[in-house]
């Protein structure tokens, strides 16, 4: 057990993950040399060698597909993208190629890649460089989406989703990546190998951030912390009790813990900080009014980012969803 | 055309040269059995496509020997990763010919797909060009691991417009990945012409940006197909890297069977290439060498005939896949819930009447195909 940033905790995930499986391979722009530009595949190179950790040239559909073609071959490639808009030149390979790989083999080759994607804005970055794209994926058939908010999921989710023989979109909230410390256990969830693909508990299942019965919160990500604080200020000026959901599985989508918050809460709030026009925030709200209507006291009201191109930083806090704005949509659904 | 490499002659004013060293009698004969399983593939789909029995399909008429002479240059063990030009070319290496009939009829899951692991062959790939990297993640991945293993792609000239070729090209090069570039330039992508695809003379120029070697040839020719592959592969597991290969011919026949080639070209054109198509080139090369007489050609064309005939018995007597062909296979680690919930609204439903081909198109390509019934 010792005290980690996400970074931190991913880079022990890698690690990990290599040490236990040579299978397994990280390819990406500048993560050898420099340990990437977040620096969560430092110390890689020195660990496993230029053959495991490869620097790749600055082509996004070139390096997906690349790892395409070594899962098929066996190995277990890790992909970073260095920032979220970088993966669009990748698109193509993921959504034609590496989500419909197991459907066109019988489901007995998946394209067994996980695909790192550092996301989302609020670290101040130049233009271009703070895109929340995970509603594009979690629409495409094939692929799981998953978004870790504390060190501990990180690390338990990364090395899941090494470990799970589909592709999948791993999405880190690089403003989360060095807010805080938590204890990490030095231990791996599962034995590294051994889980014979069930990482379900650890790819599909959503966490309870926060418990409260009175409004539901559900978000993912960067929107975690300013819901919780949310909830805690709710808590203190009207006794309003908030349950946080943070997804952690945007495909599939925990509807167990979905339904239960939308049911024994009665009125729920859905945030994120993608724009909100066909975003997580419309499947997450139309599933709780399909399945919960009649428990409903209020319908599902949505914080987000808006439908404009993500803005340059000098305002980018006008676009994210504030501890203010989510408390306006709390009193939106309360006040129903 | 004097920078081809070129084996058989035209039968006109090209003389033979001499088979090269690696290819014997038998090899010869069987590379031309090859060829004709291809050929009778290819005409046999035009005709079900004409019948209404399989849905639209891409023809490869005069490109066998692109196929069968690369495929024969490499071992069982080395990777291909075929477009859909090269849909057939997986049943060299024992992927049923019933399971690519069954793609065409539009049958997913366990009936018209295969597991390329087992054969070294990639899937069909559609999307032009996003096989190429595939092909190199593979020879790379082998590389890695200390495996001789190489791989080979296919492509047609129209997919060296798209980015994934010149990425796929670069990390081959950058990597020295032990893998072959077989670009069949026929010189058609649907309707564009060659000198619309590109500024260049050549394909194989277009090596040069990756420090790789680019190399032409007739690719008509099977026997100088296989040339080029062998002295690539020979290349790639000495470790020297890829090489890209240009196979210049012409597309005889149309894109597919819903193509109308008189809507863009010329097809007085088309007939002065004729000559060269490689099915009745390779038999005239080994009858002029006195490997293969009318009696032998004729009984391989008939077992190529009856192979292909059985295939489409196997196709047609599969049963039609049910619904829950839909939910299979997507994920291999398991169905999420929304795939039980999708399942079950269908078992609600009235079930849609059987999915039929659409049937015969018209087209100077489908209408000379010979009804092998």
């Amino acid at each position: 057990m010792s005290q980690k940033t996400m970074v931190e905790a991913l880079n022990l995930a890698l690690h990990q993950a290599m040490e236990a499986d040579d299978r397994v391979i990280v390819l990406g722009e500048d993560v050898a040399q420099t340990g990437g530009v977040f620096r969560v595949t430092a110390g890689l190179l020195d660990r496993f060698g230029e053959n495991r950790i490869v620097d790749t040239p600055l082509a996004e559909a070139g390096i997906v597909g690349s790892a395409i073609g070594m899962s098929v071959y066996g190995l277990l490639p890790v992909v970073e993208i260095q920032f979220d808009v970088f993966v669009y030149p990748g698109f193509e390979q993921i959504v034609v190629q590496a989500a419909r790989y197991a459907w066109r083999t019988k489901g007995e080759v998946p394209a067994s890649i996980v695909i790192r994607i550092p996301f989302g804005g609020g670290v101040r970055a130049p233009e271009l460089h703070s895109d929340s794209p995970e509603a594009l994926f979690a629409h495409v058939p094939g692929l799981k989406v998953v978004c870790p908010t504390t060190p501990t999921d990180a690390r338990d989710m990364l090395l899941a989703a090494i470990e799970d023989p589909d592709p999948v979109i791993f999405m880190e909230p690089k403003r989360i990546y060095r807010a805080g410390r938590e204890d990490v256990p030095d231990e791996p969830p599962f034995k590294i190998g051994s889980s014979n693909g069930d990482t379900a508990a650890l790819l599909s299942k959503a966490r309870t951030a926060r418990g409260g019965n009175d409004l539901a919160i559900l978000t993912y990500g960067a929107t975690v912390p300013p819901s919780l604080e949310a909830a805690d200020q709710l808590a203190e000026d009207r006794g309003i009790q908030t349950r946080v959901i943070d997804l952690r599985s945007l495909y599939p989508l925990d509807i167990e813990a979905i339904e239960a918050a939308a049911r024994e809460c009665g009125r729920a709030l859905v945030v994120h900080e993608a724009p909100r026009h066909a975003g997580l925030g419309a499947e997450v709200s139309s599933l709780i009014h399909e399945r919960c209507m009649l428990d409903l006291e209020a319908p599902v009201m949505r914080v987000t980012g808006y439908d404009v191109p993500f803005p340059q930083f000098a305002n980018e806090d006008d676009y994210l969803p504030s501890v203010d704005r989510i408390k306006q949509g709390a009193r939106k659904v309360l006040d129903f | 055309m004097d920078d081809l490499l070129r084996i058989i002659g035209d039968g006109r004013e090209i003389p033979d040269a001499p088979v090269p060293e690696g290819l014997g009698e038998k090899d010869l004969v069987e590379l031309y059995r090859w060829l004709v399983l291809l050929r009778t593939f290819d005409e046999r789909s035009v005709a079900l496509q004409r019948q209404g029995r399989i849905g639209t399909y891409a023809l490869y008429w005069g490109e066998e020997g692109t196929q069968a002479g690369p495929l024969y240059a490499l071992e069982g063990s080395d990777w291909v990763f075929p477009s859909y030009r090269q849909n057939a070319v997986g049943i060299l290496r024992g992927v049923p010919a019933a399971t690519v009939l069954a793609w065409w009829r539009g049958y997913g899951g366990k009936l018209g797909f295969w597991n390329p692991r087992e054969h070294r062959v990639g899937p069909i790939c559609v999307p032009i060009a996003t096989h190429l990297p595939h092909a190199v993640g593979v020879a790379w991945a082998a590389k890695i691991k200390g495996d001789r293993t190489a791989s080979l792609s296919w492509f047609g000239d129209g997919a060296t417009s798209e980015g994934d070729f010149h990425e796929a090209m670069n990390f081959a090069s950058v990597f020295n990945a032990p893998t072959i570039f077989f670009c069949v330039n026929n010189q058609w992508a649907i309707s564009t012409p060659f000198h619309k695809q590109t500024a260049t003379a050549t394909i194989a120029e277009k090596a040069a940006a990756y420090a790789m070697p680019g190399v032409r040839v007739d690719g008509f020719d099977p026997i100088a197909c296989w040339k080029v592959t062998r002295d690539a592969l020979d290349r790639a597991r000495s470790g020297a890297g890829p090489t890209l290969i240009e196979a210049y011919c012409y597309r005889l026949r149309a894109h597919g069977t819903a193509d109308d080639p008189r809507l863009y070209r010329d097809e007085t054109i088309t007939e002065t290439w004729l000559h060269l198509e490689p099915v009745g080139r390779m038999a005239g090369f080994l009858s002029r060498l006195g490997i293969m007489d009318d009696g032998l050609e004729e009984s391989i064309k008939a077992e190529a005939k009856q192979t292909i005939a059985d295939a489409v018995t196997e196709m047609e007597s599969m049963e039609l896949p049910g619904q829950e062909v839909l939910f299979d296979g997507v994920f291999a680690s398991g169905r999420p819930w929304t795939f039980d919930e999708g399942l079950e609204e269908l078992h609600h439903s009235a079930r849609a009447p059987e999915v039929k081909p659409l049937g015969p198109q018209t087209g100077p390509s489908t209408e000379d195909v010979e009804e092998p019934r």
